[in-house]
C-alpha cells in the first residue's frame, strides 16, 4: 500500500513536469531545456510576492505562475524563435540560459533554504498509509490538468491548431495558421504547466537554485521513455518511473540514493534499445 | 654664515621629519575563514573568526617577536558544496594572490581533502573546523612530512559516532522507561556521502549490542528534495528511534517532512543545517523537535561558552554552528604564535602539537600526537571535547546532552523532549 501510495504521489507531479515539456517538444519540435528551471524560477516567484508582499496564498501562487510564463515566453522570443531551426544551437542556448537563471536566483537568494506554505497544512491517514494534503492536492491537480490538456488539445481549435503544427508546419502555413504563433502559445501553455508543478511541490520539498536539477533529469528520462513529444507516453512513463523509484527505496533502501540513476538507466537502455521511446513510433507516423 | 644657517637649518629640517615620518606598522596577520559562503554554515565560519579577531585586536593584537601584530580575516568562498574545483581554486587564489598566513574552516569532507593537499603544498597551517571524515587527519598519521599542517578543530565522524552513540544510547534509556518497551526497533538514516559511512557502519555495529533492533537503514542522497517514500517506510518498519547523519539540504527536507507527517519515532544523531537559526524558517516550524549533535549549545560547557554564544546571536541574529569553532581556531593560532615568536610553520605545528586550550566550545583542547591514528585531531571524552545535543523547541534551541553522561551535566541544559504525537502513537 505504502508503494501503490508512494508511486501515484511522485508520478503525479513527474506526469504534470513531463505533459508540458512533451508539449513544447511536440507543437514547437524544440528541445527546450530551459524548461526544468522554471518549475524552481515559480516557486521564487512565489515567495518573493507571497512572503516578502505578504499576499494571500492562492493570489500569489496565480501571479506567480504567470510572470512564470510571462518570463518563459520572452526567454523563448528573444533567444530561442529565431534560432529554433537549429536544433544544436537550441539545445545548447535553453542548456546555458537554464544555468544563467540558476546563477541570477543564487546572487539574489543564495543558496538559503527556502520555505512556502502548504495550501492545506497537514495529512491524512489513508488504509493506514499518512499522504499530505498537498500531496493528494497536487494529484488532484495532476489529474485535473491531464483533463483539461486532453479538451483543450483535442476539443478547441486553438488545440487542434498546435496539434496540426506539430504535424506539419508547412500544410499548417498554407492553412492560414500562424505556425509561429501556435508554437509560442505551446511554449506558453509547457511553461504554464511547469509553474504549476512548482507551486505545487514548492510547499512539499524546499526551495533552493538547484532545485531544478533533479526533476529536469526525470523529465528527460520520462519523454525518451514515453517516445519524444507524446503526451500520453509521458504520463505512462511518469508513473513507470515514479513507482521504480519508489520501489528502490522501500526494496533496497541502502541504494535510495541512486534514485536519480534509475532514471538515467531508464533513459540509457531506452536509447539503446528502442530509441523512439514507447509511443515515439506513433508520434512519428502522426507528423508524417 | 648664510650658509651655516642654512646646514644647520636642513639637519633641523631632517630630523624633524624623521621624527614626524610614520613609523614602520606590522603587516597584519592574515587568516582565510574557508567555507561556502552563500549557505549559513559556511558564512557562520567567517563570522566566528571575525569575532576573534575582533577581540584580539581590541586586546592590542598577536605578539610575534615582541611585535604586536593585528589580525585580518580574509572570507573565502570556497563553494566547497558544489564544486571541489571550485574549492581548490578559492584556497589557490587566497594563498597565492592574498598572501594569507594561516587557514581555518572547510566544510565537506570530499573538497577539504582537495583543499588539503593545496594547503600542504605551500606548507600552510590549515585548521579544519567542518569536514568530519577521519581520513583528514588519517593522513598526517600516514604521511606525516607531508600533512603535519593540517589540524582540525571538530570532531572526527568516528568520534562524532560514539557520542552521538552516546547520546542514542541515554535517549533509548529515556524511551524505554516512557513506554515502558523493552527491545526498542531503530531506523538508520544517513545521507550518502563519505564522511556519514562510519557512523552508520558503528549505528549497524553498536545498536544491537544496545539491545536495539535495527529495522533499516535508509541512504538517499544528501540532495534529494523529497524522502517521504523513506519516512513511510521507516513509519512501516515500526522504528521507535531514527538515527540520522545528514549535512547536506536534504536533512532540512527530512525534518520538515518528518514534523509534518508526525512520523511516530524520536530522532537523534545530526543535521548539520539544523544547527543554524534559519532552520526554523526553512521547516515552516516543522523542525519543532528535532535534535542534532553539534558542537556548542546555550550552555556553560565551558566560561567562555555562553559570552561567545551570546554576542554570536547578538551580533549576526544566527546560531553558531559546530563549524564555528573557527573561534577558537584562531585563538589557538594567536597562542601557538606568542609562543613559537614567529609566523613560521613549523614552529608554530610544533606549539599545536604542545596545546592545552580551554575554548568556548570545548573543556580542553588538544590534539592526537604524531605516531597516533588520528594525529593532529581533536581528543575526544569526558574532560576533552564531548559536543552537544541540541534540540529545537519552540524556536529556540536547548542543550539536551549530555545529561548525565560519564557524570556531566553541563549548566543551562534539559532532558530531552518527546514531540506528543510520539508519545499519543505509542501510548495508544
Amino acid at each position: 500500500m505504502d508503494i501503490l501510495i508512494s508511486g501515484i504521489q511522485l508520478g503525479a507531479i513527474y506526469a504534470i513536469l513531463s505533459i508540458g515539456f512533451s508539449l513544447i517538444l511536440g507543437s514547437a519540435r524544440i528541445i527546450f531545456l530551459t524548461y526544468a528551471v522554471f518549475y524552481m524560477l515559480v516557486g521564487y516567484f512565489w515567495y518573493i510576492v507571497n512572503t516578502l508582499f505578504g499576499m494571500n496564498l492562492i493570489l500569489s501562487a496565480s501571479l506567480a505562475v504567470v510572470m512564470t510564463v510571462a518570463l518563459g515566453i520572452g526567454t523563448y522570443k528573444l533567444c530561442v524563435e529565431r534560432i529554433r531551426q537549429h536544433e544544436t544551437t537550441v539545445i545548447l542556448i535553453t542548456l546555458v540560459l537554464a544555468f544563467f537563471f540558476e546563477e541570477c536566483v543564487l546572487l539574489g537568494f543564495g543558496s538559503q533554504l527556502r520555505n512556502v506554505p502548504a495550501f492545506i497544512p497537514g495529512y491524512v491517514e489513508l488504509l493506514g498509509v499518512k499522504v499530505l494534503n498537498q500531496y493528494s492536492l497536487t494529484l488532484a491537480v495532476s489529474l485535473v490538468l491531464i483533463f483539461l490538456i486532453w479538451l483543450f488539445l483535442w476539443k478547441t481549435k486553438l488545440g487542434i491548431a498546435i496539434r496540426a503544427t506539430s504535424q506539419d508546419r508547412e500544410v499548417v502555413n498554407l492553412m492560414g495558421i500562424n505556425e509561429k504563433r501556435m508554437s509560442m502559445i505551446a511554449v506558453g501553455v509547457g511553461i504554464a504547466l511547469a509553474g504549476i508543478a512548482g507551486v505545487m511541490v514548492a510547499p512539499i520539498y524546499l526551495l533552493e537554485p538547484t532545485m531544478w536539477t533533479e526533476p529536469f533529469i526525470m523529465v528527460l528520462a520520462i519523454v525518451i521513455l514515453g517516445g519524444l513529444g507524446s503526451i500520453k507516453g509521458s504520463i505512462i512513463g511518469a508513473y513507470i518511473l515514479g513507482y521504480a523509484q519508489v520501489a528502490l527505496v522501500y526494496l533496497v533502501p541502502m541504494g535510495s540514493f541512486i534514485r536519480s540513476s534509475v532514471a538515467l538507466a531508464a533513459m540509457i537502455v531506452v536509447l539503446l534499445i528502442r530509441p523512439e521511446g514507447m509511443f515515439g513510433v506513433l508520434f512519428e507516423e502522426e507528423r508524417l | 654664515m648664510v650658509r651655516k644657517s642654512i646646514i644647520v637649518g636642513l639637519i633641523v629640517g631632517l630630523f624633524v621629519l624623521l621624527a614626524a615620518a610614520p613609523k614602520p606598522v606590522a603587516q597584519p596577520i592574515k587568516i582565510a575563514a574557508l567555507g561556502p559562503m552563500k549557505v549559513t554554515p559556511g558564512e557562520n565560519q567567517w563570522r566566528a573568526a571575525e569575532l576573534a579577531a575582533e577581540e584580539i585586536n581590541e586586546a592590542g593584537g598577536v605578539m610575534v617577536g615582541g611585535v604586536k601584530r593585528s589580525v585580518r580575516i580574509i572570507k573565502t568562498d570556497t563553494s566547497e558544496e558544489v564544486s571541489a574545483t571550485d574549492a581548490v581554486a578559492a584556497i589557490e587564489k587566497v594563498i597565492t594572490v592574498d598572501k594569507v598566513d594561516f587557514l581555518v574552516g572547510t566544510h565537506r569532507t570530499e573538497s577539504t581533502l582537495a583543499m588539503q593537499d593545496v594547503a600542504m603544498k605551500y606548507r600552510k597551517i590549515l585548521i579544519v573546523t567542518g569536514a568530519a571524515s577521519p581520513i583528514v587527519c588519517e593522513r598526517v598519521g600516514t604521511d606525516y612530512g607531508k600533512y603535519k599542517y593540517t589540524f582540525r578543530t571538530w570532531i572526527n565522524s568516528a568520534f562524532m559516532g560514539r557520542a552521538m552513540f552516546a547520546s542514542l544510547e541515554d535517549l533509548s534509556r529515556l524511551v524505554k522507561r516512557e513506554l515502558g518497551i523493552e527491545k526498542l526497533k531503530l531506523a538508520v538514516f544517513s545521507e550518502k556521502l563519505v564522511w556519514a559511512d562510519p557512523v552508520v557502519k558503528a549505528a549497524e555495529t553498536l545498536a544491537p549490542k544496545m539491545g536495539m533492533e535495527v529495522v533499516g537503514v535508509w541512504r538517499p542522497s544528501a540532495a534529494a528534495t523529497d524522502v517521504t517514500p523513506e519516512l513511510r517506510a521507516i513509519q512501516t518498519s515500526g522504528a521507535h528511534i531514527i538515527y540520522t547523519a545528514t549535512s547536506g539540504t536534504m536533512g532540512v527536507v527530512m525534518c520538515k517532512q518528518w514534523g509534518e507527517l508526525k512520523v511516530p519515532a524520536v530522532m537523534t544523531g545530526g543535521h548539520s543545517h539544523a544547527c543554524v537559526k534559519g532552520f526554523w524558517k526553512a521547516t515552516g516550524g516543522y523542525g519543532n523537535y528535532v535534535p542534532t549533535f553539534t558542537g556548542i549549545g546555550p550552555a556553560k560547557i565551558t566560561p567562555k561558552t555562553l559570552p561567545f554564544w551570546n554576542k554570536f546571536v547578538k551580533r549576526f541574529d544566527e546560531f553558531p554552528g559546530y563549524e564555528s569553532s573557527t573561534y577558537d581556531a584562531v585563538y589557538l593560532l594567536k597562542e601557538a604564535i606568542e609562543k613559537a615568536g614567529s609566523l613560521d610553520s613549523d614552529a608554530i605545528v610544533a606549539e599545536l602539537e604542545k596545546i592545552d586550550y580551554v575554548g568556548a566550545y570545548y573543556p580542553r583542547i588538544t590534539f592526537f600526537p604524531k605516531g597516533d591514528k588520528y594525529a593532529h585531531d581533536l581528543r575526544f571524552g569526558p574532560g576533552y571535547a564531548t559536543g552537544v545535543t541540541n534540540q529545537w523547541l519552540d524556536g529556540d534551541v536547548k542543550v539536551v546532552w549530555p545529561y548525565g553522561w560519564e557524570g556531566i551535566t553541563y549548566e543551562g541544559s534539559k532532558p530531552y523532549t518527546f514531540p506528543p504525537w510520539f508519545l499519543k502513537h505509542w501510548k495508544k
